[in-house]
């Protein structure tokens, strides 16, 4: 009796175990595909190898550079270095403007063209994202 | 100007008696006397008042338009409607915390009345403890957030409440939530002092039972409240976006629910003692983390009032003494029941509730790593990183698969040790399931296989459940009822998802878009002014295959104090699907940017979560099984 308790309890411990493995390690792997890096025009300008995954810049949209037609909205980002084009064909958030900051969400063509998949929201006209002013940084 | 006066010296005097209750109550607490002294009820009350009128003054203050006050003065304008004049009280930093604080002192003195029956030493550390929460509160408040900051001179106008939060589901939505975060205070104090008191009982479970359930249902429809807000007002057309913010909210809520199932054992069996006290405690460690890392600007949201870095530095320390404290007296105190020893039989109710336990623990360190790494990492390497939804869908969706089984099989088992029942109605029960999906999702869906099983199994749960309701009718009908809305609310967020079709494009006045057989027409627009706002209407015609027209009339709005735009969506709302149209301006152009989508079964998404507080309602008014 005593030698099967032993033994359901190694069981149960190992049962235990391998699924808290086996688990990190799902969690591990979905979080290395599903993680989107911040990126800033002028970051994106010093890449050597160009990245297939999805990824965010930030920084401003250029005075002048907002050009719409039926299906896509064309902009630029800047970050006051360097710059980047952004073809973008979805839902505009409402603050989304000449001048100010913004960030998008796709994946890179090349060193000059950004193929955004979305524009995310800001909720407020004075708050800038942290990552922006950053990418900003000594205007 | 009075007002702000009484308000703050309110704040002041309720500290006070808060230092006061404590040294009446430890004497209560030594001396012979069998019943709690009425003096320390009365205090408790007073304290309550206090508070109260510390918030009624902050109310007034903003229904003047008492620039005065910095707080009013940053949060308010005198063209805002009263209603939400009122509402700006708790829709900034200041008052929100003074809404904590207000809960906190309701509930302890709600909880002093309610446990008459319970042993007296019990009750006085319930109270101590959760006045270690209060006094960490009214400092908090008084050090880093007093509401009742001057202003000199006056300002002649305030600066406004954001119009995005000018919204009645988002007047009501920190009050209901607040009620369930702050709820969990009490079931930490409360767990702390059974363990300390060796209480954790049978008797004691059922009692705390009733204060799970009340934080359990103010948080469920505290949550569905922001989510219907941002459904509605953000003009994405979703419901839930795994945004770091909404996950806050559903970690306290997973460990809560968690909690609610375990609970029901211990009130049966007395077993699982420590890991009820481990819930308590997470859960409300999960709550002061939401509030820690909302407020403390570290997560970017509507929530995110002010960075103020000695703010989050003091939540921070405050945490880590409650931690510790609670952490130490469970390690300190807590002896496991050895007269009911935790022989769990494989198949019985407790199992399954104790399987789904795990299940849910790993739904939550899914979204706590999700919500968390991007922090760390920033933190540690300062690249700046998001975890979208694919990671959340892909690690949670598969398992909700035995998570459905598990919630259908479980009640029909019986506690301690059982058989299945019925086993051939729950076999046909599947097969139809398996076989109505399958026949629903043949041309839906590219991923027929996950989907059928998945939809499988959120049918295998409607459809017992719903047999459960009829056939048994008043037995458990609570359970019943809330694992009915759950499988409501799996199967409308998965046909939601299947089914919805979105259409984006840029329009000028008078074009026509047309998609497969479907058509958009732009009509006109016209214009519309309110005190607060000036707002574009669209004018817009939508023919679906069938033919059918119906109008959506979205706006755009441009609020004044302060300078937003806004753009409020139009919803038409039938029990099929949900017409969502909100439009958008893109720089003064001809264009406007539109968004038309098609969600299913919507409205079904509300109901299910309504149906599962209904659920816990329901449970919190059932007489106790025995006795």
């Amino acid at each position: 009796m005593y030698g099967k308790k032993v033994k359901l309890r190694i069981l149960f411990l190992a049962l235990i175990l391998s699924s808290v493995i086996l688990i990190v390690f799902l969690v591990l792997q979905s979080l290395k595909e599903n993680v989107v890096y911040f990126q800033s025009p002028s970051e994106i300008k010093s890449l050597i190898e160009l990245d297939k995954k999805k990824i965010r810049v930030g920084g401003m949209v250029k005075e002048k550079s907002i050009l719409i037609n039926s299906n896509e909205v064309n902009f630029i980002i800047t970050d006051f270095k360097n710059e980047i084009n952004v073809i973008y064909s979805g839902a505009v958030p409402n603050l989304f403007a000449e001048g100010k900051g913004v960030v998008a969400e796709g994946f890179l063509k090349d060193k000059n063209y950004f193929k955004a998949t979305k524009i995310l929201a800001k909720h407020d006209e004075n708050y800038m994202p942290p990552e922006v002013k950053e990418a900003i940084g000594d205007k | 100007m009075l007002a702000n006066q009484i308000g703050y010296y309110s704040l002041i005097l309720g500290l006070l008696l808060s230092v006061l209750l404590c040294s009446v109550s430890i004497k209560n607490f030594y001396d012979s006397s069998k019943q709690i002294n009425q003096k320390v009820l009365s205090l408790s009350f007073l304290q309550l008042i206090f508070v109260i009128v510390s918030f009624l003054s902050l109310i007034l203050s903003f229904i003047n338009s008492d620039f005065s006050n910095e707080t009013v003065f940053n949060n308010s304008h005198t063209t805002k409607p009263l209603f939400y004049k009122i509402s700006g009280t708790w829709g900034n930093h200041e008052g929100s915390l003074l809404l904590w604080l207000l809960v906190l002192t309701l509930f302890i003195f709600l909880f002093l009345i309610k446990s008459r029956e319970q042993p007296k030493k019990y009750r006085i550390l319930t109270l101590l403890f959760q006045q270690i929460i209060i006094i960490g509160f009214f400092l908090f408040v008084l050090l880093t957030s007093n509401p009742f900051n001057y202003l000199f001179p006056i300002p002649t106008e305030g600066l406004g409440l954001n119009p995005i939060l000018q919204d009645p589901a988002l007047a009501i939505h920190p009050p209901i939530l607040y009620l369930g975060y702050v709820g969990t205070s009490i079931i930490f104090s409360s767990s702390l002092a059974a363990v300390t008191q060796n209480y954790v009982t049978k008797e004691w479970g059922y009692h705390v039972k009733k204060w799970v359930l009340v934080s359990w249902i103010f948080l469920t429809l505290g949550i569905m409240l922001g989510s219907i807000w941002a459904y509605y007002e953000l003009g994405w057309g979703g419901f839930w976006f795994w945004d770091p913010v909404e996950n806050v909210s559903l970690m306290p809520w997973l460990t809560l629910t968690a909690l609610l199932h375990c609970i029901a054992v211990l009130e049966r069996r007395a077993v699982l003692t420590s890991w009820v006290i481990i819930l308590s405690i997470t859960t409300f460690t999960l709550s002061m983390c939401g509030t820690f890392l909302v407020r403390s600007g570290i997560l970017n949201s509507v929530h995110t009032f002010a960075n103020d870095p000695a703010r989050g530095i003091f939540i921070l320390i405050f945490l880590f003494v409650l931690i510790t404290l609670s952490l130490g007296i469970f390690f300190l105190f807590h002896k496991e029941n050895n007269k009911n020893p935790n022989n769990f039989f494989w198949l019985s109710r407790e199992t399954s509730i104790l399987i789904n336990n795990w299940f849910m623990m790993y739904f939550l360190s899914v979204v706590l790593i999700g919500t968390v790494y991007p922090i760390f990492l920033d933190v540690i390497t300062s690249e700046k990183i998001s975890v979208g939804p694919p990671f959340y869908q892909k690690l949670i969706v598969p398992f909700l698969i035995p998570f459905l089984l598990f919630m259908s099989l479980g009640p029909r088992l019986k506690w301690i040790k059982s058989k299945i029942e019925n086993k051939n109605s729950l076999i046909i029960t599947f097969i139809i399931s398996v076989m109505l999906t399958f026949f629903i999702l043949k041309n839906l869906t590219t991923d027929l296989l996950f989907y059928t099983v998945l939809v499988s199994a959120a049918f295998f749960l409607f459809f017992t459940t719903l047999k459960e309701l009829f056939i048994k009718k008043f037995y458990n009908i609570s359970q019943t009822v809330a694992h009915f809305g759950f499988s409501l609310l799996i199967l409308s967020i998965l046909f939601n998802s299947i089914l919805s079709s979105e259409i984006i494009t840029n329009i000028k006045i008078g074009e026509k878009y047309s998609y497969n057989k479907s058509e958009i027409f732009f009509k006109k627009t016209e214009e519309r002014k309110e005190s607060n706002f000036n707002a574009i209407i669209g004018h817009f015609e939508i023919k679906d295959q069938s033919g059918k027209i119906i109008e959506l009339k979205p706006e755009i709005r441009f609020y004044n104090q302060p300078i937003i735009i806004t753009s409020e969506a139009d919803i038409k709302t039938t029990l099929l699907d949900d017409k969502f149209l909100a439009m958008n301006l893109v720089k003064g152009n001809e264009y406007f940017n539109i968004r038309y989508q098609v969600k299913s079964f919507m409205i079904w998404i509300w109901i299910s979560v309504l149906l599962l507080s209904l659920g816990g309602l329901m449970s919190l008014f059932k007489k106790r099984y025995e006795k």
